[in-house]
């Protein structure tokens, strides 16, 4: 039997078409299909096998670590320091296989190196106190010169006995598909499913949206931002990995300014910096408008100078967008 | 027997003496209107009622058991929640999650665990439905009035099963409509045999729904009688001090 209370306990504001339409991922998403669509319709090169697949391949690097971003803006934080930890990555993984090493083994001390990075964010963020802006600034700046000292400043482009596998695993395809795109799909849908389906999702989004009340109910605050931060950085040495097979080369200017791509990437697919909101799924999309719009302005052959006022643009209308929706409701 | 009984606490911060001596005994299904000015030694009683710190002298006990409490978690487990004045909630998550928060419910598939949503919305919304509020398991809490969101709050207590619940200025910032709300919800956790520690600036609200008066002063027990007994007037003189006991 239903009674009202079962009804009222059942029900949601709103239908489903409404709460789509009220998802600022909803309105990136149709920016994204009408852009391509003009695109395609305009050039005859858009529309391309080799253009879609260098659209793919580019926009997956900043995708990657847009997700480890959501999640650290989600929890009301932010890390600068990711554009470094994709070069001190590329840089271990390079000077490790320069070195002789094989892949397999230099990937997870690549890997290791920046979750070390991220470590030392989360533990002076999450237990020394300090604002994740300036500490993440620190690293920021320190990690970049690590990677420097690490490569005396060189660029590397021997990568030892594993080195086609390197440029395979990064610049290689699959069924026409180029493999970051493979770690960016796997990587947003295991996200995806952890921010919805764990106690960590959970408390990342509590963390982001009332610290105090997710320390006054006995969520280990400390331990999870950590483990955020350590999974920021995670990404980064992720995409720095794929980004050093792809170019083929690393130099130690790899990732520079990438923090600000990555964030606006995030920003634009619906995380708020307020904390407490944020999807994989947005920030795949944010970068993928990014990267369209990057990738259209050299096909209408707009000077790339043009390029950080679209997306400065882009990142102001996101935020925009979001207050228009707070102040609705 | 009595639910809660406090015998001389006294609490001291080097030479600043807290409180004094406070000696109350709370039944099963009262609730105790607590009240005092700023500084009167309110918060003091209520933190170490909730084990947030320990008394320099005097004892706790419930249900006739002596209690030492060293940290929050011990007064919780021994059935004591506290309602902040902010509530604690997260209001970018729905009312099941704020009721749930740090206690979720898991699920296995395989090896795997995750969040148990259906239960955690069934049981919310028998919370909800106890406590008679109007309030969806579902509903984001950025989108609920204040007395939904005091519901929640006082959903999140009833989840232990507790036996003394602790309310810190539930009536302070919210509208006329909703304090009577709110004093409903008081009337149901004592209808379930729950004592209800109300500390509130608002005589009304205090009138309206407690069955005894304690009044503190600097940091000493200076009244503690039948509401029906009493006044707001006299209440009023007590706090101030223009009436030296009753």
């Amino acid at each position: 039997m239903t009674t009202i209370e079962d009804a009222i306990a059942r029900s949601e504001h709103k239908n489903l078409l409404a709460r789509t339409t009220n998802l600022q991922l909803f309105w990136v998403f149709m920016a994204a299909v009408v852009a391509c669509l003009a695109l395609t319709l305009l050039t005859d090169t858009f529309a391309t096998e080799r253009n879609l697949f260098n659209v793919a391949r580019n926009f997956a690097f900043v995708g990657i670590i847009a997700i480890g971003m959501t999640t650290v803006i989600a929890s009301g934080g932010i890390d600068l320091s990711v554009g470094s930890s994709v070069v001190l990555s590329a840089m271990v993984i390079s000077v490790l296989m320069a070195g002789g090493m094989g892949f397999w083994l230099a990937a997870p001390l690549a890997l290791g190196t920046t979750l070390l990075v991220g470590l030392l964010n989360g533990v002076l963020i999450a237990y020394g106190g300090m604002p994740a802006f300036v500490v993440t600034l620190g690293t920021l700046s320190g990690v970049r010169s690590l990677a420097m000292v690490l490569s005396d400043n060189k660029m590397m482009w021997e990568f030892g006995p594993d080195h086609n596998l390197l440029l395979w695993v990064g610049g290689g395809s699959t069924l026409g598909i180029p493999h970051p795109l493979y770690a960016l799909a796997l990587l947003a849908v295991i996200v995806s499913l952890a921010f919805k389906w764990t106690r960590w999702g959970q408390y990342v989004f509590a963390i982001g949206g009332n610290e105090n009340a997710a320390v006054l109910t006995g969520i280990p605050v400390r331990r999870i931002k950590v483990s955020i931060y350590m999974f920021s950085a995670f990404t980064a040495g992720v995409a720095g990995i794929l980004m050093a097979g792809w170019l083929g080369s690393v130099t130690t200017n790899l990732g520079q300014a990438m923090e600000l791509t990555v964030i606006a990437a995030a920003v634009i697919g619906g995380a708020n910096l307020a904390g407490g909101e944020g999807t994989a799924v947005g920030a795949v999309l944010g970068a993928l408008l990014i990267e369209v719009i990057r990738n259209s302005m050299i096909l209408l052959g707009i000077s790339t100078f043009w390029q950080g006022m679209f997306i400065g643009t882009f990142i102001i209308v996101a935020v925009a967008f979001d207050r228009i929706r707070h102040f609705r409701s | 027997m009595s639910r809660l009984v406090l015998s001389g606490i006294s609490k001291s911060y080097g030479a600043i003496q807290a409180l004094t001596s406070v000696s109350l005994s709370l039944e099963p299904g009262e609730v105790l209107g607590l009240m005092g000015d700023n500084g009167a030694g309110k918060s003091t009683l209520v933190k170490i009622i909730a084990g947030n710190f320990a008394p320099s002298a005097g004892e706790l006990k419930i249900d006739g058991k002596p209690v030492v409490f060293h940290k929050p978690k011990d007064a919780q487990r021994e059935g004591i929640e506290v309602v902040y004045q902010d509530l604690a909630l997260c209001d970018n998550l729905s009312a099941a999650s704020n009721v749930f928060l740090g206690r979720e419910p898991m699920n296995r598939l395989g090896p795997l665990r995750y969040v148990d949503y259906r239960q955690m919305n069934e049981v919310a919304a028998d919370l909800f439905k106890q406590l008679k509020s109007e309030t969806r398991p579902r509903d984001l809490v950025r989108k609920m009035s204040g007395g939904q969101r005091q519901a929640v709050a006082i959903a999140r207590t009833l989840l232990s099963k507790p036996k003394i619940v602790m309310m810190d200025e539930p009536t302070a910032a919210i509208s006329v409509r909703q304090v009577h709300e709110v004093l409903e919800l008081i009337h149901r956790l004592r209808d379930q045999g729950i004592t209800v520690i109300l500390i509130s600036h608002r005589m009304p609200d205090v009138f309206s729904v407690a069955d005894r008066i304690t009044v503190l002063r600097r940091g000493q027990l200076v009244a503690n009688k039948a509401a029906a007994r009493s006044s707001p007037e006299e209440v009023t003189g007590l706090i101030t001090g223009a009436i030296e006991a009753a």
